[in-house]
């Protein structure tokens, strides 16, 4: 498809753009969008590779479900525009710290860069997982419950707490 | 060919988008003449025949009114709002086949499928459609900047997510039946007859997760019983309060044309789609029209009969009885999938 490589500068670049306007923006509303059009960008980059179903799960849950309770609880708590620069705002201990922090991930980053610059072959073939590739619901839920259990179920178990915890913490005021 | 191909399918795209605002231009109508006739009144009569014309004269009105924005309304959101809103509707008619192949009575040489896009993954996408369309109204809501918008915005943001849940595991019960994502195979696994004369729809394996997907639509339609984001007596219009002209013409636009979309798919999913007797199969759309229509027509009957609920009393039956309902139709569903090979 000659559309494949236009269209993947095109989301790359709205995914990489709209996640830098995201932190440099001031009204947490439109923070909240631009990260909606981020994850709908990468959503188009899972279509480009072959994963619909993980780019309609990126929607569903990211885009879809996640974000609106992030817009809700700006909405409610209707937190203003934020005055001066990013810079200004924050004392010299977290700035340190973010900055440290911001370093190691870009040591990180280029780390793995380099690791897939010299990857020459792609990691799986595409002519090795046919069957997987027309059912990809199937092998995704198969691998989630037999291979990955364990995680899949330590996560579930830590969304349920978090889950109690917030129930426990509102309903004190009650 | 490949450019009559494109040249087709283009034409497919603009008839079914042609087709759509006809569609809520028909329901405005039947919405005003069922209304009419519920309480006994004429309903539209004067603009051309029958006041068939009525929907047009609306939009006319709508078009020449004037755009107000309320001092103090974000600019670029509150222009936002109604174009997600829209732009979600028509998106999610997309990928929901309304017929089986057609060679339009012999003009074309191949069989034209009868959806604009045939997607294998089609359920989940109409789902995350869907998803997304709640950012128009809450959108609308806080960019209005009014209180009545504010309230709608954030009841229809909670009203939507909470019955989005059971709309998804209405949806996973058929899915687990028909052993596909795919609407247009979905469809196919309906057809024919147990019996030979009961026809092999879904809703009469699933009656509880028609149910669930029916009561879950209209909630995420935002229709009566379930109006919350848009209650007149409390709210005003809720989040469109601040809307006047073709801004307020596409919400307006968008929740009709959500209406025929989750019909249009409760069709697919559960009555067998554009399947059913004395029909040749290429005219097999008009069974899926007649189905579609008759969920719609039941939508607005049910405006016109049943009040209002109360808003915990929406949240109560969606979060206590809806969800656990559907948990258990859903592992009913999987566990007759697996013992009796359903």
């Amino acid at each position: 498809m000659g559309f494949d490589l236009p269209l993947f500068y095109l989301f790359a670049a709205v995914a990489v753009a709209a996640s830098l306007l995201v932190i440099g923006q001031r009204s947490p509303i439109y923070s909240v969008m631009l990260l909606i059009a981020s994850f709908v960008a990468l959503a188009g980059l899972y279509v480009l590779l072959d994963a619909p179903f993980v780019a309609v799960i990126q929607i569903i849950i990211y885009a879809g479900a996640i974000l609106v309770l992030f817009l809700f609880v700006v909405m409610l708590l209707n937190a203003p525009k934020e005055s001066g620069g990013p810079w200004q705002r924050l004392a010299a201990g977290p700035r340190r710290l973010g900055a440290a922090l911001g370093a190691v991930f870009a040591v990180e980053l280029v780390w793995a860069l380099w690791r897939v610059a010299a990857l020459r072959e792609p990691v799986a073939p595409a002519g090795m997982l046919p069957a997987e590739a027309i059912e990809p619901v199937r092998s995704i839920g198969q691998v989630l419950y037999t291979d990955y259990a364990f995680a899949f179920e330590v996560t579930s178990l830590l969304i349920l707490v978090a889950m109690v915890g917030a129930v426990v913490l509102a309903k004190r005021h009650v | 060919m490949p450019s009559v191909t494109v040249l087709v399918h283009l034409g497919l795209v603009l008839a079914v988008f042609v087709l759509l605002l006809l569609a809520s231009a028909a329901m405005v109508y039947a919405e005003r003449k069922v209304a009419a006739l519920i309480q006994q009144r004429e309903g539209p009569n004067r603009v051309g025949p029958l006041g068939l014309l009525q929907p047009f004269a609306d939009v006319i009105k709508l078009m020449f009114k004037e755009e107000l924005r309320p001092g103090g309304a974000d600019a670029v959101l509150f222009l936002l709002a109604p174009v997600i809103s829209a732009t979600a509707a028509f998106a999610a008619f997309a990928v929901v086949p309304f017929g089986g192949e057609t060679t339009v009575f012999g003009l074309l040489e191949q069989p034209l499928k009868l959806q604009v896009a045939d997607v294998n993954v089609a359920v989940l996408v109409v789902f995350a459609i869907t998803s997304m369309s709640v950012y128009g109204i809450v959108l609308a809501g806080w960019s209005s900047n009014s209180k009545y918008s504010l309230l709608g915005g954030l009841r229809s943001a909670s009203q939507m997510i909470s019955y989005e849940l059971p709309y998804g595991l209405a949806l996973a019960s058929v899915l687990v039946l028909a052993n596909s994502l795919s609407l247009t195979t979905i469809v196919d696994a309906q057809a024919g007859y147990w019996f030979g004369f009961v026809p092999r729809w879904f809703v009469f394996l699933q009656p509880v997760g028609f149910l669930i997907f029916m009561i879950a639509g209209v909630a995420e339609t935002n229709r009566a019983p379930f109006d919350f984001p848009e209650a007149e007596q409390e709210l005003v219009a809720g989040y469109h309060t601040e809307y006047s002209s073709m801004a307020f013409a596409m919400f307006f636009l968008a929740e009709y044309i959500n209406m025929v979309t989750v019909s249009a798919v409760a069709t697919d999913l559960f009555l067998g789609g554009w399947h059913g007797p004395f029909l040749p199969a290429s005219l097999g759309w008009i069974w899926f029209l007649i189905k579609t229509s008759a969920l719609l027509f039941f939508y607005i009957w049910m405006r016109w009969t049943l009040p209002r609920y109360r808003y915990d009393q929406l949240m109560q039956f969606g979060w206590k009885f809806l969800l656990p309902l559907a948990v258990l139709n859903l592992l009913v569903t999987a566990a007759g999938v697996i013992f009796l090979g359903l």
